[in-house]
Parts: C-alpha cells; sequence; structure tokens
C-alpha cells in the first residue's frame, strides 16, 4: 500500500487571470495589445471612410499614368511622358546618389578630424574643435542654403565665359568649368564602345547597363584579388623566414597594367565640356544643387562622426599606445594595427545612426530644388495627382527600406569587427 | 513599419476629422476670422507692406468675401501657400479659401475634389529672359536653364512646350518666387517663366525692370481663380457671388466712392438687387441684406482692385486686355444677380 498520491491538481479559475501572480502580467498585456489593435483598427477605418467621403479611396492607379514633368538629374533615360512611378524611380536614385557621396565623404571627412582633434598641435586640435562646434550646432538646412547661396552668388554664369573679354575661364586645361549652375567636368567615353543591355525591355523600371563599365569593373576586381594573393604569399614567406619580399610594383602592376590595356582596347577619353549656346555641354554635369547637399550634409554628418571616432581612439586606454612603442612600432602603424581594430568597435554602431541621418536628412533636398524622392513622387507628383496619403505612405516605406538595407550592412560589418568572446 | 504607418495614419485621420467637421460659412462666423490662403509673396498680388499688412489682387478677394460673411474686411487670417503645399492647406481645412493665383484646371476640379469659383484673372504662361541674352522668341531657348515654380501648371506647360517644339531645356525647381527672383538675378538661370501677370509682378521689384523683357508666346491658357473644397456648395456659392458681385459692380458702375450714395436706391433694379434694397438675396446666401454692399465697399469694385493692385498705374503696370468687362471686348461676365 502506498501513501504517495499526485498532489490535488488545482482547478484553473477565471479569477486567477488577475489574482494569480502567473497570470495577471500576460492578462495585462493582451489587454494592452488589444487597445492598441482597437485603436489603430479605428485610425485606418476612420481615414478609410473619410477619403471615401472624400471620394478619394486609397489608389495606386496613377502611377501608370504619364508624369507630364521634367527632371533635371537623372540617372537613367527619363522624359516628361514617362509615367509617375519611372519619375519616382529617378528621384530614388537622385537620394541614393547623395547619401552614398555624402556617406563616403562624411566618414572620410569625420575620420580625419577626429584624428586630428586629438593631435598634439595646439593649432590644428582648435581649428578641428572650431570645425566640429560650428557644423553640429547650426541646422543642416541652414548649410544647405547657404553653400546654395555661396555658389549661385559667387561663381560666374556661364556667360562669363563667352567671347574675348571673357571675365572667367576653365580650370585644369580648359576641362573643369565651375559656374553657378553647377560643376562641370570630363566624363569618360569610349570610342570603341561595347555597347549597352537594355533590361526589362520598355517598362517603367527599365535601365541599361553598360557593358565598358562591367568589363573594366570586372578586370579591377580580377587585377585587386590577384594583388590579394601576391600579398597572402608574401604574408606566408614573411611567416616562415622572417624576411618579407618587396611586393609592391608587383601589386600595383596587376590592377593597373590589365586595367591600361583594356581602357585603351575600348578606345577609352575624356569628353570635356563645351561652352555652347546657353550652357556647357559634354561632360559630366555636377548641378549646385547636388554639390550643395552633398557639401552640407558631409561637412554637417562630419562633425558627428569625427567626435564618435575620437571617442573610440579615447576608449582605448593609453598603456596600450605605449605598449606598441615600447614594442618599436612607429605611430602610423600604431594607429593601424593597434588603436584603431579596437576603437572601430566603440565606433561603428553609433556610425549606423549617422550614415541613417544623412540618408534622411537627405530629403531636404526641396531647399535648393534637388530632385529626390521626396521632390519628385513626395512632391510633384502628390502635388499632380493629388494623392497625399497614398505618396507619403509610399515614402515612408522606401525611407525605411533604405535605412533598413544601411542598417543590415553596417551590423554585418560590426559583426565582422568586433572582438571575438570566448 | 507597424510604427510608421500608424502614425501616418494618425495624422492623416487628425486631418480628415477636420474636413467632416460642420459647414464651413458656421466654422468662419464661429471663429470670427476668414482663413484665406494666399501666395508667399507676389507684388501686386498678395504681399504684406512695410506694417505687415497684406495687400493685392488676390487679396482684395479674401477682403471682400470676409466683408461679406463677417462684416468686417480685416477680419482675414491670410496662410502664405506654396504652390506645392496650398492644395493640401485647402483640402485639409487649414484655409477656408485659396485665392492664389491658381489655374483652374480639370484635374484639380474634378480629380483633387476642389471647386473653382469663378476667374478673377485671365492669364497665360509666359517666358521673362534679360535683354542682354539678345533672345526674341521662347523657340529660340534651345540649351537654356528655366527656372520655374515647382508644383505648378507651368510646370506641365513648360515640359509641353519644349517637347512639341523639338527643343531642350534645363528646368531648375524651385519653391517660391523670391527664390526664383534670386537664381534669375544671379544668372543661375536664362529664363523665369510663370503666369505673364506673374512675371510682370516680379519684374517690377528689379532694381532694373527694363533690363529684362517678357517674350511675345504665351505658351498656355492659364484662368486663375480662387478655390473652395468641394463638397459646400452653400460656402462656394458665398465665395462665387461675392466675385461676382465686384464684377458685376464695375459693369454697373457702383464703386467705393458711390455705394453709399446708391445704396439709397437707384432706378436701375439690378443695382438695387446687388445692394440689398429690393429682394432678398442675401437671405437666400444665409446672408443678410447688404453681404454685396460691404463686399463692394472694402476695396472697391473689381476695376478699382485691377487698376490699385496691377493695373497700367501701377508698378506691376499690366493692361486690362482679356481682363476688360465683356461690355469692353473682354471675358469678364458676371451671371445676373436675379
Amino acid at each position: 500500500m502506498t501513501l504517495l498520491t499526485d498532489p490535488p491538481k488545482e482547478q484553473f479559475r477565471l479569477s486567477m487571470l488577475l489574482y494569480d501572480t502567473r497570470y495577471r502580467s500576460a492578462t495585462f498585456q493582451v489587454i494592452a495589445l488589444l487597445c492598441f489593435m482597437l485603436l489603430a483598427a479605428w485610425l485606418i477605418s476612420n481615414t478609410a471612410q473619410n477619403l471615401a467621403e472624400l471620394g478619394k479611396p486609397i489608389d495606386f492607379g496613377f502611377f501608370g499614368e504619364s508624369a507630364g514633368y521634367d527632371i533635371n538629374q537623372r540617372l537613367l533615360d527619363y522624359d516628361s511622358q514617362d509615367t509617375h512611378l519611372r519619375a519616382a524611380l529617378i528621384g530614388l536614385l537622385n537620394t541614393l546618389v547623395v547619401a552614398a557621396l555624402g556617406c563616403a565623404t562624411a566618414t572620410v571627412l569625420g575620420v580625419t578630424v577626429g584624428v586630428l582633434r586629438l593631435s598634439n598641435n595646439w593649432l590644428i586640435s582648435r581649428l578641428m574643435t572650431v570645425y566640429v562646434e560650428m557644423f553640429r550646432n547650426v541646422p543642416v538646412l541652414l548649410w544647405i542654403v547657404f553653400i546654395m547661396a555661396v555658389m549661385i552668388e559667387t561663381l560666374p554664369a556661364p556667360r562669363a565665359f563667352r567671347g574675348d573679354n571673357a571675365t572667367a575661364s576653365m580650370l585644369l586645361g580648359d576641362s573643369v568649368a565651375l559656374t553657378n549652375r553647377g560643376v562641370y567636368i570630363p566624363e569618360p567615353l569610349f570610342s570603341r564602345s561595347l555597347g549597352d543591355i537594355h533590361l526589362l525591355g520598355e517598362s517603367s523600371l527599365r535601365f541599361n547597363v553598360s557593358l565598358d563599365l562591367i568589363v573594366v569593373l570586372a578586370v579591377l576586381i580580377g587585377g585587386v584579388w590577384v594583388s590579394q594573393f601576391i600579398k597572402r604569399r608574401a604574408d606566408r614567406i614573411q611567416e616562415s623566414t622572417g624576411d618579407r619580399p618587396t611586393t609592391w610594383y608587383l601589386r600595383l602592376g596587376v590592377i593597373v597594367v590589365p586595367l591600361v590595356i583594356v581602357l585603351a582596347a575600348l578606345g577609352f577619353y575624356l569628353g570635356h565640356p563645351e561652352l555652347k549656346g546657353f550652357n556647357f555641354k559634354g561632360g559630366t554635369h555636377m548641378r549646385n544643387s547636388l554639390i550643395a547637399l552633398w557639401l552640407a550634409l558631409s561637412l554637417y554628418t562630419a562633425a558627428f562622426v569625427a567626435e564618435i571616432v575620437r571617442s573610440g581612439i579615447m576608449a582605448i586606454s593609453s598603456g596600450q599606445t605605449e605598449a606598441a612603442s615600447a614594442l618599436g612600432l612607429r605611430s602610423n602603424r600604431i594607429m593601424s594595427l593597434v588603436i584603431l581594430p579596437q576603437a572601430l568597435r566603440v565606433i561603428v554602431p553609433p556610425l549606423i545612426s549617422q550614415y541613417l541621418n544623412l540618408t534622411k536628412n537627405s530629403s531636404l533636398a526641396i531647399a535648393v530644388g534637388y530632385m529626390d524622392i521626396t521632390g519628385t513622387l513626395g512632391g510633384i507628383t502628390m502635388n499632380q495627382t493629388g494623392r497625399e496619403l497614398e505618396c507619403v505612405l509610399l515614402l515612408m516605406l522606401i525611407y525605411l527600406i533604405i535605412s533598413l538595407s544601411i542598417s543590415t550592412v553596417m551590423n554585418w560589418y560590426n559583426e565582422s569587427v568586433k572582438l571575438e568572446e570566448r | 513599419m507597424n510604427k510608421s504607418v500608424f502614425l501616418g495614419a494618425l495624422t492623416v485621420a487628425g486631418l480628415m476629422a477636420g474636413v467632416a467637421a460642420a459647414g464651413t460659412m458656421d466654422d468662419v462666423k464661429a471663429r470670427g476670422k476668414l482663413n484665406c490662403g494666399v501666395t508667399t509673396g507676389l507684388v501686386g498680388f498678395a504681399a504684406p507692406d512695410a506694417n505687415g499688412v497684406w495687400n493685392g489682387f488676390d487679396v482684395s478677394v479674401c477682403r471682400a468675401v470676409a466683408a461679406a460673411v463677417l462684416g468686417d474686411q480685416n477680419a482675414v487670417e491670410f496662410v502664405p501657400t506654396t504652390g506645392k503645399t496650398r492644395f493640401t492647406a485647402l483640402a485639409s481645412g487649414e484655409i477656408d479659401l485659396l485665392a492664389r493665383n491658381t489655374t483652374w484646371t480639370f484635374s484639380r476640379d474634378v480629380d483633387l475634389k476642389f471647386e473653382f469659383i469663378g476667374v478673377n484673372y485671365y492669364d497665360g504662361q509666359g517666358f521673362m529672359v534679360p535683354k542682354s541674352l539678345g533672345v526674341s522668341s521662347a523657340k529660340e531657348l534651345d540649351g537654356a536653364t528655366v527656372c520655374i515654380q515647382t508644383g505648378t501648371t507651368t510646370e506641365l506647360n513648360l515640359a509641353d512646350f519644349f517637347r512639341s517644339n523639338n527643343i531642350s531645356y534645363e528646368p531648375v525647381p524651385i519653391e517660391t518666387n523670391a527664390e526664383a527672383q534670386q537664381q534669375y538675378l544671379a544668372g543661375a538661370c536664362d529664363v523665369y517663366t510663370t503666369d505673364a501677370s506673374g512675371l510682370a509682378a516680379t519684374r517690377a521689384t528689379f532694381e532694373a525692370p527694363g533690363d529684362h523683357v517678357i517674350l511675345p508666346e504665351i505658351i498656355s491658357k492659364e484662368p486663375l481663380g480662387p478655390l473652395v473644397r468641394h463638397g459646400d456648395s452653400e460656402w462656394g456659392d458665398i465665395a462665387r457671388w461675392t466675385l461676382n458681385a465686384l464684377i458685376a459692380a464695375e459693369e454697373y458702375g457702383v464703386t467705393s466712392a458711390n455705394i453709399e450714395e446708391l445704396a439709397k436706391g437707384t432706378n436701375n433694379p439690378e443695382i438695387n438687387r446687388l445692394l440689398g434694397t429690393e429682394g432678398t438675396l442675401g437671405e437666400m446666401l444665409g446672408l443678410d441684406k447688404e453681404w454685396a454692399k460691404r463686399a463692394i465697399a472694402a476695396n472697391g469694385n473689381y476695376g478699382e482692385i485691377f487698376a490699385k493692385n496691377i493695373g497700367e498705374n501701377s508698378p506691376v503696370g499690366l493692361g486690362r486686355g482679356l481682363n476688360a468687362q465683356w461690355t469692353n471686348g473682354g471675358l469678364l461676365y458676371a451671371p445676373p444677380f436675379r
């Protein structure tokens, strides 16, 4: 006979949801979630109902209609007969261009300034302090407008380059023109071009890929890969024998020589801008709206990046620098081998937010008439079609996707530089 | 994602809640002020003077409506809008009336759900260039850089004009007239294009207006008029007939100078009905008898408003042209007050 019985099974009662601490928090969470969903549902239905009453139900059909307006800076072919969808695509590319240019410049400038701010040279470190404080304490919109105004008011108009008594002249052997409509620089051209590949036919998302560019990039990547191979071989030799073979001319050669051969075979030359009629023709036209936006965003964000870099470097104990120099490393080797690899762990996460900020700040483009996605989809398209809700929702979605993509890439990079803990 | 859509929906729902409210006239009366959308500043049409008081051709329409509805031509809150923000401001209920040289087009009337209450200026799109360029026709503008206010019909007309003439151009989109002026004067664009009246008004503010010419081509029809939201016909009627009263007053010779005398009664039944000494037109609108009298007395009839703000003797210097009364060969034709 055994006395061991099962413990009495506890009946579940409804009141336990409130009085039993095991369930109480879950109960409250479910209630809060329900309230939130009800509120959201009410807002959505209210919006939909009001839009329907106004006779404007949600409809994305306008994307297929002809846009009717022109865009000055376009990376793909576009004219006013193309659809609103293509206009939005052109705007999106303009946003991505200025964001990419801005992030790259802000990083280079920010790292330089951040390092220089820690310099022992009194003048340099103070100058960098002035730069950082000046840029990060003034709204970026003012910098954008200011740079634009400076360009418009101080640079000569194209007509100043004309005639025998021209008051302005082109730079660098007549290849670069600085005007108040932007900067004209030589463009790379190929006399024996391989042509383009047309993708996606005649749809609104069609685009051409230059075969010349693909070939040049392939040769460049191949050269870099071979160069890395030579470096690894030199590392192996150094590890086994202690002597490092001199390889810099080999490494340079495998990149440069094939590139030069391919460029010569394609008939590479530079097309110079020339003054014809009202404007310069030929060359690449970097509009002053692009330059103003790019410069202002980079200078502004670089001030924040500089502070992040400085904090990252200062987070590394100075004992490490002293230890490294006791081992006989030169100061630039100390920075690249000892300090930066550790500092990057501190630098990268806040750097991601700066990239995101820069990208989102690029929506201030309309202040200088730069046709980014906010200017096309959220500006002229919205204005001409009257589809405010659709355009704004889509705009939010697009910025969200861009931001999340940047975060993903940077997080992946962060994983690769972070401390490996065992 | 969820959050941004949610917040967006919240904003929009907030916006729409305003629209679904009671009639606009009740709102205006309860508020005691008319919210009137105007430009951010275009001399002659709508611009604040040195004392911050708004004046101009479009402003006078706002004041006339305020005088008719509220009995005080100064009971107006002027809301400066850009080409881009004006429709959202009106659709969201931020303003009750938009008097901002806005072109009456099919899609704005039908698709954007607005109601144009008439035309107060018959205009067309033109081009202004510096004389020194030596251009005499818009067709010589191949390759030119053109400053243009974004979010306007001019943007679309411009694209059509250059495409149909098979010439190229470089658009420089600009938010306000002031920015356009700055870029044009600095030579950052060769040409400034907008409605011909706007060009004349802009040129009037230049230091040397004589150095700039307006090209002969008028590339579009731009009937400019005030507008209200779709769906509130009572309010639309008040705005429409206030504008018509200004136009009819010029036709019948009712001016701000003689209106007090004429309001005592005349032999002309049209004038009597207009000024409220005969009939019940004001009651039909939901206003009192003297609504039109106040509207006209505020800034005078259409002709007086035109002459004072943009006429030949003003700095803007526009001729009446198409904007003369039908009796003088123009297009202004107010329906009968009966």
